[in-house]
């Protein structure tokens, strides 16, 4: 394909050329040929990673997603092995009518299967399901030269663990095989209410977390003094009766990349206030599709292009529950100092079930995300402040999201690095890895 | 109401616009024969199929200029399915028209690919659909077939030769109950316009294209342009006067 390749925050802007594969038997010939003419590469998904963790250091990439096809399904067991490229809106699509549901999603279905792994997503019910890996029963991983190595937590079992969140380093997860969720219906019985400040979103947490299988809070980031992390807490669960549904919502889609980001202090305050002032102050029952509960920012395709030409940058960060609440109010603080943020700012509190993945970011206790319109004042003068606070409470940044933070955070963070450094394929190298290990 | 399970013939089964139109028909639960050449990627895109819900799968390898041996796989697609609800022909070669333009073997060879087994498939095809009377038979064209461009009239000459044939097949075959869809794709992102630089606007998913086929062949649509405004397109470069149409160079 000739339209060149870029993450979705569409920072750093490096295009990568994308050098496709159709069939699976042709897979090891053509990572051959790209590695012979380019020297290294990066196997590359749906490019639903944010920074530069999906960038090859050669901005040369093994473009994955035509390998979109299921090789087996076992409906009675829930257990289906498909290609890597596959979408998770398309394992969804096959899977649902069936009674079966992803066992954890990430906030959107348009990454890869084998994306899912490589970065080891989570999703709302991390308290209760812990990470993607931990639902992977078994994947094909090609290193460039060697045969193929089929991983599970028996077989290869270091292989298997660098590669669930290994960032594509490993070699090119090329198929893999995962066990579903059963469900009775697609719809979520949701409670919603909003809080009205940091301590109340903990308190809430506390309380409703252990009883709901999802649980998420959207935060107004522009919020200060004493409503410093005002939100709104969502908690839901599969309905116990209801219907199967394929999400097939009509999409809306942003046409053009304007020459500037639409999202500045004025139209986010007025958002953020008046969409705070929309939520009920009482616990409020409701049911709602899976699609817009999961993935709202789905509806709406290319909605990256929103924030201009420039791209944007994700912070996410997640730090120890010990010191959760204090630094959460730091970070915060500091936000809504800055008058930076987006309309789209996620606090979540993660469990404190392990990964089987080397580098996998949740860890237990609080989790928050929101995205920045770049700027040469993000990476000079907020993030190194985030970042002072993140590291202060003993916490660390998200590498799928991440553009920015330093080789010797990243390695603190991830003492398990130097594990996933020597068994890394040297033939693959992301912009990511280069920045942060070398 | 469930529908009836579907057999469904596709010649060229391992083509992104084909396989693209089985998902969809498997979901349906349908029975495939799927011809192709290559018999790897035939079990790759079974196993798929499978997946989704189809309810037999039969492989068949064969070479679809190879003319002597269409009867051979009518005989064991018959076996295979007993009747043919939908028979899909999707195989076919994109030329590479300065290479041909110097190479008649070349250029012969591209013609049979796209336009000769085509014909010689059909004829087999429509003495078993005028046996059966019923059925759909729906045959990939091209945007190409409607006017000579200088960058691949090869190519568009063999599929304006099967849309014509198509034509006079659709008036055939309407008197005894079947019906025959020309598909008109535009540009599609598959392996076959891989490393052409196409216009990404006008660049269409497999899949959307085969959400269109596949309602059209069940709404009986004669003409098939794939995404729809390729319709609006080709009406207006059909309508350009020839001695303005020779100075461009689409």
């Amino acid at each position: 394909m000739s339209t060149p390749l870029y993450s979705w925050g569409r920072f750093p802007r490096r295009p990568q050329r994308g050098h496709g594969c159709v069939w699976l038997d042709e897979l090891p010939a053509q990572i051959d040929r790209v590695i012979g003419a380019h020297h290294s590469s990066l196997p590359y998904g749906n490019g639903r990673s944010y920074g530069d963790s999906c960038l090859a250091a050669s901005d040369q990439v093994l473009h994955m997603r035509s390998l979109d096809r299921l090789i087996e399904a076992d409906w009675s067991t829930g257990v289906i092995k498909a290609e890597a490229g596959i979408t998770l809106a398309e394992v969804l699509a096959v899977a649902i009518p069936q009674g079966w549901f992803l066992p954890v999603t990430p906030g959107t279905q348009f990454a890869t299967l084998g994306g899912a792994i490589a970065n080891d997503v989570h999703g709302k019910n991390h308290h209760v399901r812990g990470t993607f890996g931990r639902h992977v029963l078994g994947f094909g991983l090609l290193r460039h030269g060697e045969p193929e190595v089929i991983c599970s937590p028996e077989d290869h079992p270091a292989l298997f663990a660098a590669s669930i969140g290994g960032l594509g380093l490993t070699g090119v997860i090329h198929w893999a095989q995962i066990q579903l969720m059963p469900i009775r219906a697609t719809q979520i019985d949701t409670t919603t209410v909003r809080f009205a400040n940091l301590a109340e979103f903990f308190a809430l947490s506390a309380e409703l977390d252990a009883r709901h299988e999802y649980s998420v809070a959207w935060v107004d980031c522009l919020a200060k003094g004493a409503e410093t992390g005002r939100g709104v807490f969502i908690v839901g669960d599969h309905a116990q009766y209801g219907s199967l549904e394929v999400g097939q919502r009509k999409k809306l889609s942003v046409p053009l990349t304007p020459p500037v980001s639409l999202i500045n202090k004025v139209s986010l305050s007025a958002f953020n206030s008046l969409y705070w002032r929309l939520h009920p102050s009482q616990r409020k029952q409701g049911r709602s599709a899976h699609e817009p509960f999961f993935y709202p920012l789905d509806r709406i395709l290319h909605w990256n292009r929103i924030y201009g030409r420039r791209g944007f940058q994700q912070y996410q960060c997640v730090v120890p529950a010990a010191n959760a609440e204090a630094a959460m109010g730091e970070l915060l603080r500091t936000i809504a100092d800055a008058g930076q943020g987006s309309f789209l700012a996620v606090l979540k509190r993660c469990g404190d079930i392990a990964s089987p993945g080397l580098l996998s970011f949740p860890l237990e206790g609080t989790s928050l995300a929101l995205d920045f319109a770049q700027s040469e004042a993000l990476e000079n003068v907020l993030f190194p402040r985030l970042d002072d606070i993140v590291r202060a409470a003993g916490g660390r940044l998200y590498p799928a999201k991440d553009a920015h933070m330093s080789g010797v955070d990243f390695r603190r963070a991830y003492p398990a690095w130097e594990q996933l450094e020597a068994l890394r394929d040297p033939s693959l190298m992301s912009r990511f890895w280069s920045r942060v290990i070398l | 109401m469930k529908t009836a399970v579907k057999k469904v013939l596709i010649i060229g089964a391992t083509s992104a616009i084909a396989s693209a139109c089985a998902r969809l028909w498997a979901t349906q639960g349908s029975d495939f024969f799927l011809v192709a050449r290559n018999v790897e990627k035939l079990q790759q895109t079974a196993a798929d199929l499978k997946a989704r819900g189809a309810t037999h799968v039969t492989l068949h390898e064969m070479d679809a200029n190879d003319i002597e041996a269409h009867p051979l796989m009518m005989g064991r697609c018959l076996t295979a399915l007993g009747q043919i609800d939908i028979a899909l022909i999707a195989h076919g070669t994109l030329p590479d028209q300065k290479a041909c333009e110097r190479d008649v073997h070349m250029a012969l060879k591209e013609f049979a690919n796209n336009c000769t087994s085509v014909i010689a498939l059909l004829t087999v095809l429509a003495m078993q659909f005028e046996t059966q009377r019923c059925g759909s038979l729906a045959i990939i064209s091209s945007v190409a077939a409607d006017r000579g461009r200088p960058s691949n009239y090869l190519y568009g000459s063999a599929k304006a030769a099967v849309s014509t044939y198509c034509e006079g097949l659709q008036a055939r075959l309407f008197k005894v109950g079947v019906h025959v869809t020309t598909i008109k794709p535009g540009f599609v992102d598959t392996p076959m316009t891989q490393g052409l630089s196409l216009p990404a606007a006008l660049l269409a998913q497999p899949a959307q294209v085969a959400q269109r086929i596949v309602k059209g062949i069940a709404n009986k649509v004669p003409t098939l342009y794939a995404p729809g405004f390729w319709a609006l397109i080709m009406l207006v470069i059909r309508s350009i006067p020839q001695p303005v149409f020779k100075r461009l160079n689409l």
